[in-house]
């Protein structure tokens, strides 16, 4: 190693303390940094697992106002469309109304084939479609609540009025990672007899169809073909792919992205004022050292090569520390959070993103002390240093 | 001019071939620092010559302006009016960067505080100057190793200046100083900071290096124990030569 | 001379002055956290007064069992008969029932930016719905008439969405509904609704069934009992409670959230600012050795020392949360639209700041202080004073 290497890294580790504390300074910024982006691609998660062929068809007016069940079959009718699944939101709530999940009746044959990437092995399905009481969750779901099969799973409904009691009769594997697997599945025809028997004023209504395609670059013909049916009836149609479907949600959501961003930023700010407080602090402590090397004919590239190194390697070794620890943190929230987001996991460009961003705090936190430092003039080395 | 009446020194036989001309030369030099919204002249239309292979103790009472003086020649500091030659090269002719090579090249420098770098062993602070040639890294270790040898430190190689004492690190910093063979050393205070017996031993190696070398040597001191060891004493005051006299 | 104890304030005030980049980034670091912890919990509280706000406390309100929001609820029109038969219900001057029946639909509006379309809540209302509600008013305009296609929006709305301007026309439910008034909700929920009358509405979307009923009770304090009639009766499957409750409720969660994010983020963020703290503190005792050696020399006791450079940390604490809650204060006057994923709706609100949320912030900031000088402090106290004056 160089002797001007030599002289930078000892520099670093001269102040111990300071070096450390402004490292882990760095640590915290990239873990949370990383750690926010990834709860933003959490929300996003949704709609990457949905699929851009798959086509949602939903009442015009809004989501909370549900599609005549007579649609069903003049969506099947047109041509390209290769099969239709129903689902429709249940809301109920599990035992004390603290714990939410997600419940959709669907008819499962239709809906699950559409879905091939929810796994349910053979008897499981068989079990599912042979009794209407039975329900189907994801194993992610039932992990949580310590769930096995056979157990009942009593819902207080919200839309549907009265206690609503299901077996578990199946679980479902996600084939993907962005699959959710903490989701549940009833019977759309349990919940439409009884809202039948009772003269529900719900009845006979269907939340979203789900509508497989034959040839996937017919995408948005078809979903125009759709929606043209529609038109002009009492129940007009909305029909988008899953993925777009999904980005409308988001959407909804947006001040939460808006906020989660911003503060991603802002942890970055917060350690680059302390980077470049501890920087400043630094080379005003050694500004006789630098005279002095100045004097012994050591020009600016030399000394911006030495305080630069010294604020860079920092930055990246944090930088890279924190990189590593993002992936078991977010492995640890990720349990922490399921419930609300199924799907934390850290992207490969999150990471280089946490890269870029703590070597862009190294360089802007040396910015004033390098021009701090071309500014000593000589003479100070000759003064007493401090 | 003073340089004018200047005394014989006795030149080296291996410095003889080069002292044609005066080592330092300044000419008409003024200097003036603005403090506290008044000017304050420290230097006031200066002439002095000094011839290459002399050792030059400069006196004065403080503000007397011996350190303005250093600094000129040493070329960390510019001169208002007037020309400062040193080694045939007019300083003000150097921009900043040139300058900055000149004295990695001609200047060598002892402070009064030493001004070692704490966190590199004496060899490595000795070493230091030499990045700045064109030496190879085991060349430069060698040189490094040999000049602290001469001063007297070859037992202290790899200890950091807190391990020495005020002594040993001037003496560092006198290997410093010489290690890339400069022509000129400026020596601010050099024995300043030191007890009587260290400050002894760095003079008595200063004049080893004038003698053995025929380095030019510039010190500022305000002891007349150490401008004794010079050849020759210049007394400043208000800017000006008062006297001067062989050492 | 007078025993002395404690270092004057001004001691480690002037400190502060004499390094005051240093301080001022320090400061600037701590203030950023502050911003951040008071500006998320800002949005919650936001939310919540402005649903709290919409809720009057004195009426009733009366939904499906198990419903959770106006949406989710329906309420049959027997049912409703059933309610307002009971002889416990207010009345008015002209003797009319103080009682509103009400469907609540939303719908995707189309907005005038151009961006996605967004949900809105669209009440169909009887006359006394507007009585029961005495904080809306109308702003321009006049009231949509019984039984027309008409509709006021509320102020919110009409700046918002397109065609929901006063004298402009709204398309849904297949037909055109002109807006012939605009209301102002007085910062209420109901600035973001659109209203209109209850039988056209339940014509044109062909409901049978309403979201609720809201009235008042003839004699205050009689709610209890009229409760518990309602709860016997079996043919009723329905939920009571205040209309100011049922608001409150709706804003549990959102609020829940934004607090929760905002402490776990602050916590997080705040270690960052009291290494900052930590870092700068330190090198304030390390600049000043010489001077604490001399201090003690002089009788301080190392308490006075710990003191006072406590005292500086913790102003540096202080003026950063300050500068923190005056900065998150400039965003009450941010008006912000989001979707209350509780209700699935849009609601316009302003972003507020409570004194609680004044307060918890700069005690939050103090912290941050006291634990980023009490190391260096202690550093300082322990100095020994022979070592501490050779320092110099």
């Amino acid at each position: 190693m160089g002797l001007l290497a030599r002289l930078l890294l000892r520099n670093l580790l001269r102040h111990r303390l300071r070096t450390l504390l402004t490292g882990l300074g760095i640590v915290i910024a990239v873990l949370a940094f990383g750690l926010l982006r990834s709860l933003v691609d959490a929300f996003h998660a949704g709609a990457d697992a949905a699929s851009a062929t798959r086509l949602i068809t939903r009442n015009a007016v809004s989501l909370t106002v549900g599609l005549p069940i007579a649609h069903r079959d003049r969506i099947r009718q047109i041509p390209g469309v290769t099969r239709v699944g129903m689902a429709r939101w249940f809301g109920g709530v599990y035992v004390d109304g603290r714990r939410f999940f997600p419940q959709f009746a669907i008819d499962p044959a239709n809906y699950l084939s559409l879905y091939p990437e929810f796994e349910l092995s053979a008897a499981h399905y068989a079990a599912f479609l042979r009794d209407r009481n039975c329900a189907i969750v994801g194993r992610q779901l039932a992990a949580r609540f310590g769930w096995s099969l056979g157990d009942t799973i009593p819902l207080k409904g919200t839309f549907y009025p009265g206690e609503w009691r299901f077996r578990l009769c199946g679980v479902f594997r996600g084939a993907t990672p962005v699959a959710d697997e903490g989701q549940m599945f009833l019977h759309f025809s349990l919940l439409n007899e009884r809202l039948r028997q009772e003269n529900h004023p719900r009845k006979d209504q269907v939340g979203v169809y789900v509508v497989g395609i034959e040839d996937a670059s017919r995408v948005a013909s078809i979903a125009m073909l759709i929606d043209s049916q529609f038109r002009n009836s009492r129940a007009e149609t909305l029909t988008e792919t899953e993925r777009a479907f999904h980005l409308s949600f988001l959407e909804m959501a947006s001040i939460i992205m808006l906020v989660i961003e911003g503060v991603s930023w802002v942890v970055l700010l917060v350690v680059l004022i302390v980077m470049a407080n501890a920087l400043a602090m630094t080379v005003r402590e050694r500004r006789s050292e630098y005279a002095t090397l100045k004097a012994l004919g050591f020009g600016p590239r030399h000394l911006v090569a030495l305080i630069a190194g010294e604020s860079l390697l920092l930055a990246t070794t944090a930088g890279a520390l924190g990189c590593v620890l993002l992936l078991p943190v977010a492995a640890r929230v990720g349990l922490a959070v399921q419930d609300f987001l199924p799907v934390l996991t850290v992207h490969p460009q999150t990471l280089l993103q946490g890269m870029l961003a703590a070597v862009g705090v190294g360089c802007i936190a040396v910015v004033w002390p390098i021009w701090y430092v071309l500014r000593v003039p000589v003479t100070a080395a000759l003064r007493r240093s401090d | 001019m003073s340089g004018a009446a200047e005394p014989e020194t006795p030149v080296l036989a291996v410095n003889a071939g080069k002292s044609a001309a005066p080592m330092v030369r300044l000419a008409a030099v003024s200097k003036s620092y603005w403090r506290g919204g008044e000017q304050l002249t420290v230097l006031n239309n200066l002439s002095l010559e000094v011839a290459a292979g002399d050792f030059i103790a400069l006196m004065g009472p403080s503000g007397s302006g011996k350190s303005t003086l250093l600094n000129l020649v040493a070329g960390i500091d510019r001169a208002d009016t007037g020309q400062v030659e040193v080694a045939g090269v007019d300083l003000a002719t150097l921009d900043e960067g040139a300058l900055a090579d000149w004295r990695a090249a001609n200047v060598g420098f002892i402070f009064q505080f030493y001004n070692l770098l704490p966190v590199l062993s004496a060899l490595e602070n000795v070493e230091l100057p030499l990045l700045l040639t064109r030496l190879h890294a085991d060349a430069r270790r060698m040189r490094a190793r040999q000049v602290l040898g001469l001063v007297g430190l070859a037992d202290r190689l790899d200890h950091r200046p807190g391990e020495l004492s005020g002594g040993q690190q001037q003496r560092v910093a006198i290997a410093r100083a010489v290690v890339a063979d400069p022509r000129l050393i400026v020596a601010d205070e050099p024995t300043g900071d030191l007890d009587r017996a260290a400050g002894a031993e760095v003079l008595a190696l200063l004049g080893r290096l004038n003698e053995g070398l025929g380095t030019t040597i510039l010190m500022v001191t305000h002891d007349q124990h150490a401008a004794r060891a010079a050849r020759r004493v210049l007394t400043l005051d208000k800017g000006v030569l008062v006297d001067s006299a062989g050492g | 001379m007078l025993p002395v104890r404690a270092l004057p304030a001004v001691h480690s005030l002037r400190n502060l002055r004499a390094r005051w980049v240093t301080s001022l980034l320090t400061t600037g670091g701590m203030a950023l956290v502050v911003f951040v912890f008071a500006a998320i919990r800002m949005i919650g509280a936001g939310i919540e007064a402005t649903l709290v706000a919409t809720g009057e406390a004195d009426n009733l309100f009366i939904i499906s069992d198990g419903a959770e929001t106006e949406v989710q609820s329906t309420l049959a029109r027997d049912q409703a008969s059933i309610i307002l038969a009971r002889p416990d219900v207010a009345r008015d001057e002209a003797g009319r029932l103080l009682a509103s029946r009400e469907l609540v639909v939303l719908i995707a509006l189309p907005q005038r930016d151009g961006a996605r379309p967004a949900n809105v809540t669209l009440r169909g209302m009887e006359a006394p719905g507007r009585t029961l509600r005495p904080r809306v008013r109308l702003l321009a305009g006049r009231w949509f008439n019984p039984g027309a296609a008409e509709v006021v929006t509320g102020r919110s709305i009409a700046a918002r969405f397109d065609g929901a301007g006063l004298g402009e026309s709204l398309r849904f439910a297949g037909r055109e509904w002109r807006v012939t008034g605009v209301v102002d909700g007085g910062g209420t929920a109901f600035d973001s609704e659109v209203w209109g009358d209850l039988d056209a509405f339940m014509q044109a979307w062909r409901r049978e069934a309403y979201s609720l009923t809201l009235m008042r009770l003839a004699t205050s304090g009689a709610e209890a009992s009229f409760r518990r009639a309602l709860a016997t009766d079996p043919r009723l499957r329905i939920d009571v409670q205040s209309e100011a409750e049922f608001y409150a409720r709706q804003s549990r969660a959102v609020r829940l959230f934004f607090d929760v994010l905002g402490w776990v983020l602050s916590l997080v963020f705040s270690l960052a600012a009291i290494i900052g703290a930590m870092l700068t503190m330190y090198a304030s005792v390390a600049a000043r050795t010489a001077e604490v050696g001399t201090l003690r020399a002089i009788g301080f006791r190392r308490a006075a020392i710990f003191l006072s450079f406590l005292v500086e940390s913790l102003v540096l604490g202080s003026i950063g949360g300050v500068v923190g809650v005056l900065a998150a204060a400039l965003l009450g006057f941010v008006s912000v639209s989001t979707l209350n994923w509780q209700t699935f709706s849009e609601i316009s609100f302003r972003l507020t700041l409570t004194p609680e949320i004044a307060t918890s912030a700069i005690l939050f900031a103090l912290v941050m202080g006291l634990l980023g000088g009490a190391l260096p402090a202690l550093r300082a106290a322990r100095l020994d004073i022979l070592a501490a004056l050779r320092a110099s």
